[in-house]
């Protein structure tokens, strides 16, 4: 097994599906001959061509219709969002016809949609945001959000293979951050399931993307003091692997739920609601959430810092709900 | 453009049923019977009739929810439309959707999203994979003169002209966004200019003429399918009923009305045909007493189809479910 970045992962996906199937094809801004805002479809434009790695306008309403028009016809887009920011101005395109398609019409519309997101990159608050969560109420999407090189491959072949719009969050500070052995070969990882990154016995730590590798650097330092975190990747967002969060909830009956986007409405409400209907008896205290707080992200070093989670965070969390 | 007398008849057999399946569910949706709204194309219908009976079978339509017409001529049967009204299984969509808000894949017809304009981007998309896949299909996407406005419509014309794709864009122009007048909605005088901004040509034809309407439609599919790219057709009309069947439309000047009414596209086709002597009486008559019997049988089937049950909603959010 070859040891590659989150970035690679991404990039070999890409390149393997456009290389197996000739309905994939790529557009967005500045992803062919340029190679995209982040090198990840570099080298495809002189591979594949112009009509398969496909330079757009700023258009990102009109590119994400064009991807839905597409895969009506049975193309398999791929669009790229060069920030996850900018999916704001395709929110239209996606929760109103590429999500209703299927369901109103049997319109059936196999696409993804990369959203390059996530903050610690000094980006400001319209290149950093975790923009999920405005997706999570759309019945007709599904979410996927990686957290490492093996499930950035896996979770992408899956998605462009999957007959629904997939949303495929990839974090931006993971790109050449995180590396990991990916096997040689053909894989996926199949969509609608959490995986359990790291055993442990006292409290469950539910989280996805970048917030995993944060949990883990919590995880070793409570081990000193005797308490041992369980962390749950959630990898699909939606829909949510509900049996595996209650798995490991009557495992350890403790939880903390860790994500990236502001406290209010995120992903972690949606899963204390689950295991508070779900698991009641099998908790021993209050489900416990960190988050950034409801601010948007704001740029200066000291406010980024204040704003993302932290493994500090993680811990004094996990120190309060041990001593139920 | 020499158009053979079957076709001639074809166009007034879709025109006739437009409007009439349109009339029969009016009443319905006055009686009560129909829930929701009730849109009608009443003296509109050469528009949609026209751009779809000039497309070809592998070809696509992306219509907005006055295109009544190009749904029966795609294939949607009237007893499918009616169904749909009522919300039956039976109905275009199952119940899950109502009225003109509906599709088919099967027929090339994407499914109608209320946001206006939407499905000119989506339109666009599906001319795009027909020129990567090296096919000779095209796209046809309709919206009203209000959905020109949005950003879809500016951001779907540059990338259709850019790519070069092959996608023809109709615009109804019936002068009125629910209660809003054109004037105040946009400050050209035409449409069509609006096409101009990105390099895509237009042409502005007499939306009450559907001979009109086809043959311009007709042209502009063989430039797409010849690889010349995009049009933009503006068919001028009127909108002689409210926004919906429970609006008065007490804004609209009564003599404009008035004025429109001898513009009847059905009215026209008839004159036209008899004065060609294209058609005897006889046959229109003909065609008259298929439809009334085509839209009764609907109307019947309709009503003896089964409705869904309720938990059935719970179905086909997904394609494949996780």
């Amino acid at each position: 097994m070859a040891e590659v970045t989150y970035l690679e992962a991404i990039k070999q996906a890409l390149d393997e599906e456009l290389t197996r199937d000739k309905n994939v094809f790529i557009l967005g801004e500045d992803v062919g001959y340029y190679g995209g805002a982040f090198r990840v479809t570099e080298g495809f434009y002189e591979k594949y061509g112009q009509w398969r790695v496909i330079d757009t306008p700023l258009s990102e309403s009109g590119f994400t219709g064009a991807a839905i028009g597409a895969a009506l016809m049975g193309m398999r887009p791929v669009v790229e969002m060069q920030f996850a920011d900018f999916i704001s101005c395709a929110f239209d395109q996606i929760v109103s016809v590429a999500a209703k398609n299927n369901y109103r019409w049997g319109g059936k519309t196999p696409m993804v949609i990369r959203a390059p997101f996530g903050g610690f990159v000094h980006g400001g608050a319209f290149h950093s945001a975790c923009p999920e969560t405005w997706f999570f109420n759309v019945p007709g999407l599904k979410m996927v959000a990686p957290s490492d090189p093996y499930d950035a491959k896996g979770l992408l072949k899956a998605a462009i293979r999957d007959d629904d719009p997939v949303i495929y969050f990839e974090h931006k500070f993971l790109y050449r951050r995180i590396k990991g052995e990916v096997p040689e070969g053909d894989y996926v990882v199949p969509l609608g399931k959490a995986k359990v990154v790291r055993e442990g016995k006292d409290i469950s730590v539910i989280t996805y993307s970048a917030m995993v590798h944060t949990a883990l650097e919590a995880a070793q330092t409570l081990e000193g003091e005797g308490i041992s975190l369980e962390i749950v990747d959630l990898r699909t967002l939606l829909p949510l692997d509900k049996e595996g969060i209650y798995a490991s909830v009557k495992k350890t009956n403790r939880v903390i739920i860790l994500y990236e986007t502001p406290r209010t409405g995120g992903v972690g409400a949606e899963v204390a609601a689950l295991i508070s209907e779900e698991m009641f008896e099998h908790l021993d205290g209050p489900i416990l959430r960190v988050s950034a707080p409801d601010t948007p992200v704001p740029y200066s070093p000291p406010f980024e810092e204040f704003y993302l989670p932290k493994a500090e965070d993680v811990i004094q969390a996990a120190r309060k709900l041990a001593a139920y | 453009m020499d158009i053979s007398k079957n076709d001639l008849l074809q166009l007034y057999y879709y025109l006739k049923l437009t409007r009439r399946i349109e009339d029969r569910v009016t009443a319905l949706y006055r009686q009560g019977r129909i829930l929701g709204g009730a849109w009608t194309s009443n003296g509109m219908e050469a528009i949609s009739v026209g751009y779809a009976y000039a497309l070809e079978k592998e070809d696509v339509i992306a219509p907005y929810f006055r295109d009544m017409g190009a749904f029966l001529v795609r294939g949607i049967t009237p007893q499918r439309v009616m169904a749909q009204y009522l919300g039956k299984k039976t109905g275009i969509t199952g119940g899950k959707e109502g009225n003109v808000h509906a599709g088919d894949i099967h027929l090339g017809i994407f499914g109608f999203p209320s946001h206006l304009a939407d499905n000119y981007p989506v339109a666009v998309g599906a001319a795009l994979s027909f020129k990567i896949r090296g096919e000779r299909r095209v796209a046809a996407a309709c919206t009203g003169e209000g959905g020109t406005s949005r950003g879809d419509f500016h951001e779907a014309l540059n990338m259709a002209s850019v790519w070069k794709v092959p996608v023809v864009f109709f615009c109804n122009n019936n002068q009125y966004a629910y209660s809003t007048p054109f004037r105040i909605q946009m400050a050209v005088k035409d449409v069509a200019e609006r096409a101009k901004a990105y390099a895509i040509p237009s042409e502005i034809v007499d939306g009450n003429d559907v001979i009109a309407v086809y043959s311009a439609a007709k042209s502009a599919y063989d430039r797409a399918r010849r690889g010349e790219g995009p049009t933009f057709i503006e068919c001028k009309t009127m909108r002689m009923h409210g926004h919906s069947e429970h609006d008065a439309a007490k804004y609209v000047p009564r003599e404009l009305l008035e004025e429109w009414k001898k513009k009847d596209p059905i009215m026209n086709m008839e004159k036209y045909l008899l004065a060609s002597k294209k058609a005897m009486e006889e046959e229109l008559k003909g065609i008259d007493g298929r439809v009334t019997k085509e839209i009764d049988e609907a109307e019947a089937f309709a009503e003896k189809s089964p409705l869904p049950e309720g938990r059935e909603a719970l179905e086909g959010v997904y394609a494949t479910p996780v």
